[in-house]
């Protein structure tokens, strides 16, 4: 054999390794998907869905979880949403080429990598021991909008810049003021790519157990949170807390509440994918 | 005498204008100040946590002695033990991510069809927007028990399915920051490399690869940086005994899982025990700024190297 067929062979390998490899991630995931399947959809059903936690596998349901997790949403939404637009006009509209704001630039990209955990201690000494929250809805929430605030500036600068300088000069020859432009052109032609990071990060928000284990959610809450004082649980903890027993029963358990939240999960994931298809097809600069 | 008044208007609502606009530019610069004092914050409560742990057991201690006991009657502090659970979980991830995350990365830039591109990288980031306890489930129900029908000698808990599960996990954030380097390599480049009569393996490996090392040493420092950082696989598959061992077949505990575990126990606030947790945190959020740290002076170092 010479040696450009070697050569050829070789490409050629690779290519079927690639192949390989690209579906062995994609093939564990249907596994995955269809074991958690199996083992959950028999289990779910309305009173599954509407009861309350039980020590006893058969009777054990996930309202308080989903309410919980639906109360964090929200709430991390009110909380993430105007905090992190705001600070991504700032650094992207306002802020000029100084030391600081570079400081800031990568002040933020090192919180994107600070490990959800440590947001948990953080949550637990400021909000739960210093503000006196206790292990509550309000202070889970503010914990979760820390970890996705990073995401959520990260994106809004990005669909800021690419309004383009036109639009702006634009305004600004008719007279309009800073803000002015910034609320009424760039923030509305950026809006779509806004919307997409926002819901992104909280599908994030909305997985994270440990962050919300470390300020001392519980897993056993045996109400339906009414304020955002109330203590809570959530789906991810509901789930964590039943794959911890011994017993068979509660791991089906835990494959139900799973479908339930990668459910949740994949159709805000699925809303960001639309909304960015959206955006991309409607506007051409 | 009107057509004064009428000025007089106008000046002060442009200064209004000009004192809303000045307001307004405030309020936001105080949300962008917001990231500084959390930053602020997270070093100030874990450092000030640590530093009354520190107090009651030298830092000597935390560092050489080999058991960490803090909730049992004869209290070990030495912080080893969860650092090579978090090694071992982390190294077997990376050990599964890199050559997977990697092959991808140049299978879909230099071999596959756009189509084929464009319909397998959505799918593929699925993977990472699936919550982590739902991998531990899987790590738990699912993977140790395969790996059982043929390691006769793992333990229930183990850092190998774990780790492996989270290597599954971080697949799609190599394969995809590595496709961004690979793809920013010039054109010419490539064609250069056809031109001199290599085959797309030898252009890959000869050229693109090099030529977007420093691209794909970051993404491979930020999934360190991640797989470090991860809590609800290990908490769930990899059990709670600290341990030193690189055995990957027995249970062990990483940092991140001994935080929860103390988290879902009822510690009083202000005891030592309390305390261990900030001292753990200290540490792992100094090994994962490291690492973020040494990836932005990467970046920054080599990104303009073809501009």
């Amino acid at each position: 054999m010479t040696n450009s067929e070697k050569n050829r062979l070789k490409d050629k390998a690779f290519q079927v390794f690639g192949v390989f490899c690209t579906l062995i991630g994609l093939v564990v995931l249907a596994i995955f998907l269809i074991d958690i399947v199996i083992e959950g959809i028999g289990r779910i059903d309305w009173d599954f869905l509407t009861s309350l936690p039980s020590r006893r596998a058969a009777s054990a349901g996930i309202l308080t979880a989903w309410a919980g997790t639906l109360w964090i949403l929200v709430l991390s939404a009110v909380i993430a949403f105007p905090l992190g637009i705001a600070a991504g006009v700032y650094l992207e509209e306002y802020a000029k080429k100084t030391k600081l704001s570079n400081f800031l630039e990568i002040n933020i990209a090192n919180l994107a990598g600070v490990p959800s955990i440590i947001y948990g201690l953080l949550g637990l000494e400021l909000f739960v021991r210093m503000m006196n929250l206790g292990g509550v809805l309000l202070a889970g929430a503010l914990t979760l909008s820390l970890l996705i605030l990073p995401i959520v500036i990260v994106t809004t600068r990005e669909s800021i810049k690419a309004v383009p300088r036109t639009i702006r000069d634009g305004s600004f020859a008719l007279g309009a003021s800073k803000w002015q432009t910034v609320w009424h052109q760039v923030l509305p032609a950026s809006f779509g790519g806004i919307l997409t990071g926002v819901i992104l990060a909280l599908s994030r928000a909305v997985g994270e157990a440990a962050p919300l284990i470390v300020i001392g959610a519980l897993a056993y809450v045996p109400f339906v949170p009414k304020s955002p004082m109330d203590e809570f649980t959530v789906l991810p903890i509901q789930i964590f807390n039943w794959t911890s027993r011994p017993q068979a029963a509660f791991l089906t358990n835990a494959a139900a509440a799973i479908i339930i939240l990668l459910l949740i999960t994949f159709l805000l994931n699925g809303i960001a994918v639309y909304l960015r298809h959206r955006q991309q097809k409607k506007i051409k600069w | 005498m009107a057509f004064g008044n009428k000025s007089y208007t106008c000046a002060s609502i442009h200064n209004t204008l000009r004192v809303q606009e000045k307001i307004i530019e405030g309020l936001l610069w105080l949300s962008a100040a917001i990231t500084i004092l959390i930053t602020v914050s997270i070093i100030w409560v874990l450092l000030s946590e640590s530093v009354k742990f520190f107090g009651e057991v030298s830092i000597l201690r935390f560092l050489t002695e080999k058991e960490w006991t803090p909730l049992f009657a004869d209290k070990k502090f030495g912080i080893l033990p969860l650092v090579a659970g978090t090694f071992l979980t982390t190294a077997i991830a990376i050990a599964v991510a890199l050559p997977i995350g990697l092959t991808i990365a140049i299978y879909l830039n230099e071999y596959a069809h756009a189509r084929f591109k464009t319909f397998v990288k959505p799918l593929l980031e699925v993977l990472a927007t699936i919550p982590t306890v739902v991998y531990g489930f899987f790590a738990l129900t699912v993977v140790t028990p395969f790996l059982q029908s043929f390691i006769p000698g793992l333990a229930g808990f183990n850092a190998l399915s774990a780790g492996i599960v989270m290597g599954i996990m971080i697949i799609p954030m190599i394969s995809s920051l590595s496709e961004d380097a690979i793809s920013a390599v010039p054109r010419s480049l490539r064609e250069a490399a056809y031109g001199m009569g290599s085959t797309r393996l030898q252009t890959a490996f000869g050229v693109m690869v090099p030529a977007a090392s420093s691209g794909i040493l970051v993404s491979v420092i930020l999934a360190i940086s991640r797989a470090v950082g991860e809590t609800m696989i290990v908490a769930i598959a990899a059990g709670q005994q600290p341990r030193l061992t690189l055995n990957p077949l027995v249970p062990i505990e990483t940092i991140t899982t001994y935080i929860v575990q103390v988290s879902l126990g009822d510690v009083p606030h202000g005891s030592l025990e309390y305390r261990t947790i900030f001292a753990a945190g200290m540490t792992l959020f100094l090994f994962t700024f490291l690492l973020n740290n040494l990836s932005f002076w990467i970046k920054k170092k080599y990104q303009e190297k073809y501009d």
